[in-house]
């Protein structure tokens, strides 16, 4: 379970969390949903560790770990995963190494067997291919001369390897065409479970037509101000934000 | 000597020392093996010219004073030490081992179908004493060398030129030469090994014939207490190739110089080279310095330069590259970049970049860029449970592979992966 409690953050003297609570018990998807600028990347940012983010206040923790006072590979070996907004690229790094490396890294930590290359192989070919993914993408390096459909579809792939048990998912939908965008809702929708869950951060409503959340919440604000169940994504899709974001909130950030 | 130099300073004490290794040339004369003429002719330019100092425009980075002050005396017959043989490694091949700059023949085999001569320095046709001083001090001090030839469309293999040095305070300067007549092929590994503080100073030189194809590997995996000094030439006829790969792991100064010439059309060079720095056990940053010079002397003559430079510590890295392009040589195509990753606040890159084109037709461009690790690619891997040393050796290694990646000899290539590793076990990125 992932209980987030008082967040807040700043970045160059800006606070851009103010105090976020969220709870997301195992075995749900939750939706973040938000404007430009409300705070949502910063949040999954924080949560994976990246450094430049100063916490304020609050906590995070994952199945009673404190997530905020460990480094950003012990929270991916506790089994935190972020998807990418903006997938990095690793010139002179071979996708499928990387890979093997990150998966055994994690293996290790948790005090689990290695896998060897030949078995690692076969793991990642039948997951390209369940995600309807050409091989080829494993042979080239890390996200480059990817078009911006297969660097998403790379982060799905890697999140079907390291099969993690809280997957952050950064606007995995943005820049995505229908037939993509199927592909990272299968792969997201492969991986639930009773063990699994998922925060998928998203502007739109479409990727909620297809990975189903159990809650949603609106972020505005460095705050979570309003969370409902899946009808609350259709109703800001009618209505946009400022039908949904009560005037105070805005007002008290 | 024509110096006015003040009694005390860096020329003074270079000068100090060049009239050391003349003394030295003086004492040892009568009993050195080969051309004594090149010698003497060597011994006066050095007498007139001194050793390079810091006003010379091609020396402005790197300074010889360090080495200035050390006495370096005449190698003895010496057996290398066992971890020093156990650093050599095992790839197809015929050894030719020199120990403190003697040939070993105990340790070395018998390439079959190129003919190698050891026993007296293998001038060469091609180095230049007058320009270049350190060439010089080579040929008036050369004891030993291998003259390697391989006929005309023989396919020689790969010949391992080792040098293991195990001498303290000694001073040696090797001097091979390598011909490859027309259509001939050749590999050479050239690995420099040692322990203690010590000063080598070889010179290489490769005639490349029409059609002729040498390949020229290099490991430099000095002692962190040496000097090496290392220049080599390589001049290339028509549809001939040298391909040079250089990688700089030790010595607590070094130089290495190529002077490459493409002298027939449809010549072709590529000097690549990475060099990995940071501090002696002592706490010294290590300084090394990779200059290159690329004469075009013909149309359609093309060169590739690819200079990766890691640096952590207080380490010194210095690029000089330049390329002259002569009239004649319409079409030339010379690329030329260098990069260096900086690993620490204290470390430095020197990077000097020189064209001198005469002719009006030409595609010649060079880049240099310096800076430190990626955040955002280090947190990519650390947020895929990556840790962070792994995840900083991982971007280190891309970093260097594209110098790395054109080697074609897989064991050669190997080799240089494996001292690579050992560099990274003695030093923290």
């Amino acid at each position: 379970m992932l209980e987030i409690k008082g967040l807040a953050a700043v970045i160059d003297n800006k606070t851009i969390l103010n105090g976020i609570d969220l709870v997301v018990p195992t075995g749900e998807i939750h939706a973040i949903m938000g404007p430009n600028g409300s705070g949502k990347s910063t949040l999954a940012y924080v949560l994976a560790g990246r450094e430049g983010y100063e916490v304020t206040a609050g906590s995070a923790t994952y199945d009673g770990h404190d997530l905020l006072g460990i480094e950003p590979e012990e929270r991916a070996a506790l089994g935190l995963f972020l998807a990418f907004q903006y997938p990095v690229e690793l010139p002179g790094v071979n996708n499928a190494n990387f890979l093997r490396t990150a998966l055994n890294a994690q293996r290790r930590a948790r005090g689990e067997a290695e896998l060897n290359a030949v078995q690692f192989l076969k793991l990642a070919r039948a997951q390209a291919k369940a995600l309807s993914m050409p091989d080829d993408m494993l042979k080239r390096n890390v996200n480059v001369g990817f078009s911006g459909g297969e660097k998403k579809r790379n982060e799905v792939l890697q999140m079907a390897v390291l099969r993690p048990k809280l997957a952050i998912l950064d606007e995995t939908d943005s820049g995505l065409d229908i037939d993509a965008l199927k592909i990272v809702a299968d792969g997201v929708n492969a991986l639930r479970g009773p063990d699994f869950s998922a925060v998928v951060i998203t502007h739109y409503q479409r990727l909620l037509d297809h990975i189903v959340p159990d809650r949603v919440h609106i972020l505005s604000n460095g705050r979570i101000v309003k969370s409902g169940g899946p009808e609350l994504a259709h109703a800001l899709e009618a209505g946009g934000y400022a039908a949904i974001v009560p005037e105070g909130a805005s007002e008290a950030a | 000597m024509s110096t006015t130099a003040p009694p005390s300073g860096p020329v003074a004490a270079l000068n100090a020392a060049a009239a050391a290794f003349i003394a030295r040339y003086n004492d040892s004369k009568a009993r050195l093996p080969g051309d004594t003429h090149a010698r003497a002719e060597a011994a006066a330019l050095l007498a007139e010219h001194g050793l390079p100092g810091p006003r010379e425009e091609a020396w402005r980075y790197t300074s010889l004073r360090p080495f200035a002050e050390t006495p370096f005396a005449p190698s003895v017959p010496a057996e290398p030490p066992a971890s020093l043989l156990a650093r050599i490694p095992a790839i197809e091949g015929t050894r030719l081992v020199f120990v403190d700059g003697r040939f070993h023949s105990e340790l070395s085999g018998v390439p079959r179908g190129i003919r190698v001569t050891t026993g007296e320095p293998a001038l060469g046709r091609i180095a230049r004493p007058a320009t270049e001083k350190l060439v010089a001090l080579n040929t008036m001090l050369a004891e030993d060398g291998a003259a390697i030839h391989v006929p005309a469309g023989i396919d020689g293999g790969t010949i391992i030129l080792v040098s293991i040095a195990t001498g303290h305070s000694i001073g040696f300067h090797p001097r091979h030469a390598v011909v490859l007549a027309a259509g001939a092929k050749l590999t050479v590994l050239d690995l420099a090994l040692g322990d203690g503080e010590y000063l080598h100073n070889p010179v290489i030189s490769f005639e490349i014939a029409e059609g002729a194809t040498a390949s020229h590997l290099r490991i430099q995996d000095e002692g962190e207490g040496a000097f090496h000094l290392s220049t080599a030439y390589a001049e290339v006829a028509a549809d001939a190739t040298y391909d040079s790969f250089a990688l700089t792991l030790g010595a607590r100064l070094a130089r290495m110089e190529v002077h490459a010439r493409l002298a027939g059309e449809r010549a072709a060079a590529h000097l690549n080279a990475a060099q990995l720095l940071g501090n002696t056990r002592s706490g010294d940053g290590q300084h090394a310095d990779f200059t290159t010079v690329v004469a075009h002397d013909a149309p359609n003559t093309a060169s590739r330069q690819t200079v990766k430079n890691v640096l952590t510590g207080r380490s010194r890295g210095v690029f000089q590259g330049k390329i002259e392009v002569a009239r004649i040589a319409q079409k030339t195509d010379g690329y030329q970049m260098n990069q260096a990753l900086l690993l620490s606040a204290e470390a430095e890159m020197n990077s000097k970049p020189q064209l001198e084109i005469y002719a009006d037709d030409v595609k010649c461009s060079h880049g240099a860029t310096v800076g430190a690790l990626d955040g955002d690619q280090l947190f990519y891997l650390r947020s895929r449970g990556v840790p962070e040393a792994e995840a900083r050796a991982i971007l280190v290694r891309a970093f260097l592979s594209e110098a790395l990646d054109p080697i074609g000899h897989d064991q050669a290539r190997g080799a240089m992966e494996a001292a690579i590793a050992g560099w990274w076990d003695r030093h923290t990125i």
